[in-house]
């Protein structure tokens, strides 16, 4: 345990730390309701919850761009997305009785045991490590600009074209086939 | 801040994921689960990249791509549900056996249309016998 003596140790927690901590447990909480409740929509309702927790975490990390941006495109677009799909499928309005599949005890297990796992491996390894979270801001609007269009141009161009594709390819899954418009 | 709470939280919510993926059977509230998982990553990638102070600042980098690609996926993810959805009357993961497409409603179309094909034939060699008797 000698090593513990040389970073701030857990038992006297910066006001950060204490932030990053009371917003981890909402976020966790929301995204455990998200996957247990029997409620189609206020799943995804919860999922807002715990996506804009994790932004509130990104600012925390001095993470500003990416804070925004999870704002923008999760909570903004794939939520309202995910709920026009809830609406599309004829989802039930109220409890639905059959939300969980029946080896749902297996996942419990599956998960439990991998959270187990990971966490023990994770602070194990992680204990004494500390953040500078002091200075300039790690990802604010400039820094994000300069490294994405300094370093990583050619990946965000690839990436617009991978959009461009999945947004022809959801048109043509989406729209009736030539059979049923004849 | 001590790197283990960010670390923690990612693996938690990791897990939650998971059980999410596993043990849901609406293919939408799967796909919840999956963008769960992704923030748990996102997390992690995002705080290993302020920890390091990398100059490239690959994290973050990978972090704005991972969720460009999560767009990208939850589209098509709800587009492929919509249509299973369409064709079959359903959703759900669970009852969604059949590697093949079997839906009555093919079937149907195409008994229909041989039966066309054949009652045309058939006026058709009418057609033809009545020309020949005129003919004749």
């Amino acid at each position: 345990m000698t090593p513990l003596a040389a970073g701030p140790g857990f038992l006297s927690p910066t006001g950060v730390e204490i932030a990053f901590v009371l917003v981890g447990l909402v976020t966790l909480g929301a995204a455990v309701i998200t996957v247990t409740t029997r409620q189609l929509v206020h799943a995804a309702l919860w999922l807002v919850v715990a996506l804009g927790g994790l932004a509130i975490e990104y600012l925390l990390l001095t993470a500003e761009f990416i804070a925004w941006v999870q704002v923008l495109i999760y909570v903004g677009s794939v939520v309202v997305l995910l709920l026009f799909g809830l609406m599309l499928t004829k989802a039930p309005i109220g409890r639905s009785p059959d939300a969980d599949s029946e080896n749902r005890w297996v996942a419990l297990a599956v998960a439990v045991t991998a959270a187990v796992a990971l966490v023990w491996v994770v602070v194990d390894a992680f204990r004494t490590t500390w953040i500078e979270l002091d200075g300039p801001a790690q990802g604010s609007t400039e820094v994000s600009g300069q490294f994405l269009f300094r370093h990583w141009v050619l990946p965000f161009e690839a990436l617009s074209v991978l959009l461009l594709a999945a947004l022809i390819g959801a048109i043509v899954l989406s729209r009736k086939s030539g059979k049923e418009q004849r | 801040m001590h790197l283990a709470y960010p670390a923690v939280l990612a693996a938690l919510l990791f897990c939650t994921g998971l059980y999410g993926v596993l043990a849901r059977r609406n293919a939408i509230l799967v796909l919840m689960s999956v963008e769960l998982m992704l923030n748990a990553v996102n997390l992690n990638l995002v705080a290993f990249d302020v920890w390091l102070r990398d100059t490239l600042h690959a994290g973050q980098a990978l972090t704005l791509f991972v969720i460009a690609v999560a767009a990208a996926e939850i589209g098509i993810g709800l587009a492929i549900v919509l249509m299973v959805h369409r064709a079959r009357g359903t959703a759900d993961v669970d009852r969604l056996r059949d590697s093949v497409e079997s839906d009555a409603a093919d079937e149907a179309a195409v008994k229909s249309a041989e039966d066309a094909a054949a009652e045309s034939a058939r006026a058709e060699a009418a057609a033809r016998a009545k020309k020949a008797e005129a003919t004749a």
